[in-house]
């Protein structure tokens, strides 16, 4: 078959600034080879035939890889389609009555158990150690938590070494979804003490259409999927051996490269740091807090957070208001507010998020557009006031 | 960036099977991706990687226009509205979707009081299928699996017998993934709607190859996968009618992406890719089912001729171009494919193919065990040539030739009983 070229990236236009990054990763290129290869072959890993082997072979060995960046044997992986299955499955699967999470988790874990009991988080976002240990205490049920390790539009860190001792007190399981975190920071499954972590590949470099939901010690996982016996029974289809292959590559490639996101960090701050010299007013949403390195929550009061992302998109700098959901979905972000943000704040914040590409002309631009936006703002309000 | 150190020699040892690699025959478990699909999918995976979801930016504005223009496509071939579709992570999830959803949803809300608990399907059905039944049946739903006849098609008597006032669904699959035949959809839709039941198929195999039309065949639910039909892996679509509306509950929840009905990202560039499948299925399905026809024939009139007491398993009239399912007479399917090394067939379903087991499918058709232990799938598909097809005869009818040689003998050795 004739060589791919465009799977290759690095060489889309340069004309516009990518600076949505917890949103989506491009392809990393050691991806894209790993996909390459398997593109071009047939085989379904769970044929008994040479091509199938194969196939089994490419998914073991890149369940190793997804295992390894985070230090969990491989046979604690479970392939599944991507974070949002993954948190289901942790959650609906674990067999547990009682179900608590952080008011600042992403819908997927919010939704997947509706009637579960929110612990509540500190205005930097970060959740209250204490009111995690009086609701676990207050009900003897085996319960479950779930915490994100960093969170997609803040970027804050959860304690979760702390959260987990917490919870192994009470005899709870705990869950982690470190979608968000994976690939920018060093995760250690036995470090910080989950019982089941979360990860997405399109968040560090892989593509999307793939997750990982990864079992920590003997725990019966009651399936979401139901039908052939794939992933020892707990997660049935046939497995998406290029989306699987690719995400084992960008897992490697993320731990080899995670050093970069020193150099991200610096840029982070500088662009926060200009910001803040443009505008006295603005705020940095979780600056209290450890945060990953590539998240910027920026508050600019008295603007839309709407009105803002559209007025740089036609500048060609792409960031969100948010999480990237449900298309067209407006309103308040549970998490801004869930830290007790005055409704101001919360409706004004754009999410800016780098990565591992992210240059210095990118963040030029954001505050070239950013600058000139606000300006116009100011202009036009304080016209306003003057009138 | 060329230090993915840990996964890359692996792939390529497997790269140096190259040459080795068997003729594939096992078109039913998985296609190879078609060189067009991949081609309409790469700018997905690498320039134009936007978020479909990040409406509020210009790549993701891209990202969703090109799974729209894919969700087009594949509502096209099968006579829906695109709005009508429902991304997922495959036929099996699309499966388990279709009847728990369903299931759920009329538990929860039963219409005008009246409740409907009871689904029928079919005991071939593929095992993501009967395993969501199972489920349903363990949570108190009532399941009939009807038996299929003897050729492997489902009696519409039969069919009509079983659905009473609290059916809530049948679930028939369009063309069987082991045996090919195709059953009477039109006929089911038809017995269906007359008594107002959900008709749910699973379309895994059928999708791209032969005709369907959800209006005409009156299907409410129809399974779709991408990796049957030269698509990616890893993606599938579940139709749910609108009118009259079928309501579903999902079964994964979140960022309420697909109309709510399955959350989470959607991957671009397999969305893309189905479509792009669908799209081609569309513009060739005709003159290639007359050409895999052709080599079916070929196929089975070689084998009979060289391989004694050859049997056929399911009807050979209501079948899948590319598909066939033989019995050898004395010889274990196990056998026979470890004697052929030079193809790659399969004794029946990949997802179960991995046990001991003799088929469920061929024991439901009334086979014994040991006819059930024979039975040899082979599926034919877009890069299958004739070439292959006569190799795989002289493979095929060569190996079964020795073995049958061999258990004679063995047969004699052991002496009179």
């Amino acid at each position: 078959m004739r060589e791919p070229a465009r799977l290759r990236r690095g060489n889309w236009a340069r004309t516009e600034t990518y600076l949505d990054w917890n949103a989506t990763t491009p392809l990393r290129p050691a991806a894209a080879a790993a996909m390459t290869a398997i593109f071009t072959r047939c085989g379904n890993p769970s044929s008994v035939h040479r091509w199938g082997r194969a196939a089994r072979h490419a998914v073991e060995n890149a369940r190793s890889a997804v295992g390894a960046l985070v230090s969990a044997p491989p046979e604690s992986v479970i392939f599944v389609s991507g974070g949002t299955e993954a948190n289901h499955l942790a959650l609906l699967g674990s067999g547990r009555d009682r179900v608590l999470v952080s008011a600042v988790e992403h819908d997927s874990v919010l939704r997947a158990v509706p009637e579960a009991e929110r612990i509540p988080v500190d205005r930097d976002g970060v959740v209250e150690l204490e009111m995690l240990d009086r609701l676990l205490a207050a009900d003897p049920r085996p319960a479950l938590v779930s915490v994100m390790l960093a969170n997609n539009e803040t970027g804050v860190l959860q304690p979760v070494a702390a959260i987990a001792a917490i919870a192994r007190a009470h005899g709870a399981l705990l869950h982690c979804d470190a979608v968000q975190a994976a690939g920018k920071i060093a995760v250690d499954v036995h470090a910080i003490g989950a019982d089941l972590v979360t990860l997405s590949a399109h968040k560090l470099g892989g593509p999307p259409g793939t997750g990982a939901l990864v079992v920590a010690g003997e725990l019966e996982l009651t399936p979401l999927l139901r039908g052939g016996g794939q992933e020892r029974s707990r997660r049935a289809g046939t497995e998406n051996l290029a989306g699987i292959a690719g995400f084992a590559a960008a897992a490697v490639a993320a731990a080899e490269e995670i050093a970069v996101y020193d150099r991200i960090r610096r840029l982070r701050d500088a662009l926060e740091a200009s910001v803040v010299a443009v505008a006295p007013e603005a705020v940095i949403l979780g600056a209290a807090a450890t945060r990953l390195s590539n998240t910027a929550a920026i508050a600019m009061p008295g603007v839309a957070a709407e009105t803002q992302v559209i007025a740089l998109d036609l500048d060609g700098v792409m960031v969100s208001a948010g999480a990237a959901c449900s298309s067209g979905k407006v309103g308040p972000s549970h998490v801004l507010e869930a830290m007790g943000l005055a409704p101001d704040l919360v409706g004004s914040t754009i999410r800016v998020s780098l990565g591992w590409d992210s240059s210095e002309a990118d963040v030029a631009d954001f505050l070239k557009a950013w600058t000139a936006l606000y300006r116009r703002c100011r202009g036009s309000s304080a016209g306003a006031r003057a009138a | 960036m060329s230090s993915s150190a840990a996964a890359v020699p692996a792939h390529r040892r497997e790269a140096d099977l190259g040459n080795a690699m068997p003729i594939y025959l096992d078109n039913q478990s998985s296609t190879r991706l078609d060189p067009r699909v991949l081609e309409a999918m790469l700018p997905y995976f690498a320039e134009q990687f936007g978020n479909p979801h990040s409406t509020s930016h210009a790549y993701g504005r891209i990202a969703a226009e090109a799974v729209e223009q894919a969700r087009r496509e594949v509502a096209g071939l099968v006579n829906a509205d695109p709005r009508e579709l429902v991304f997922t992570s495959g036929a099996t999830e699309a499966n388990n979707l279709a009847i728990k959803g369903a299931a759920h949803f009329a538990r929860l809300y039963p219409h005008r009081g009246q409740p409907r608990d009871h689904i029928v399907t079919l005991t071939t059905e593929h095992k993501c299928v009967l395993e969501s039944c199972a489920q349903l049946e363990r949570e108190g739903f009532a399941v009939t699996c009807l038996p299929v006849e003897p050729n492997g098609l489902v009696s519409l008597d039969r069919l009509a017998e079983a659905l009473g006032e609290r059916t809530l669904l049948v679930s028939v699959m369009a063309a069987h993934n082991e045996i090919g035949v195709v059953q009477p959809l039109a006929g089911i839709g038809a017995l269906c709607r007359s008594k107002g039941v959900l008709f749910h198929s699973d379309a895994a195999q059928a999708f791209g190859k032969i005709a369907l039309d959800v209006e005409a065949m009156r299907i409410d639910l129809l399974s779709i996968s991408g990796h049957k039909v030269y698509g990616p892996k890893g993606i599938g679509v579940l139709y749910v009618r609108r009118r009259p509306r079928v309501r579903l509950l999902p079964l994964i929840d979140g960022g309420g992406q697909e109309r709510g009905l399955r959350s989470g990202t959607l991957p671009t560039p397999l969305c893309v890719g189905i479509g792009q499948a669908a799209a081609i299925a569309a513009a060739e399905m005709t003159d290639e089912a007359v050409r895999l026809r052709r080599l079916r024939d070929r196929l089975q009139t070689g084998l009979a001729r060289c391989v004694p007491g050859l049997r056929l398993n399911g009807d050979l009239e209501h079948r899948l171009p590319g598909s066939l399912n033989f019995c050898f007479p004395g010889i274990t399917a196990l056998e026979l494919i470890e004697a052929c090394p030079g193809i790659a067939v399969s004794t029946g379903s990949a997802c179960t193919s991995a046990s001991v087991e003799p088929s469920y499918v061929l024991r439901a058709l009334g086979l014994s065990e040991a006819d059930a232990n024979s039975g040899i799938r082979i599926g034919l598909g877009r890069f299958t040539t004739s070439e292959e097809v006569d190799f795989a005869i002289d493979a095929l009818a060569d190996a079964a030739g020795r073995l049958a040689d061999q258990a004679s003998v063995a047969g004699q050795g052991r002496g009179p009983i």
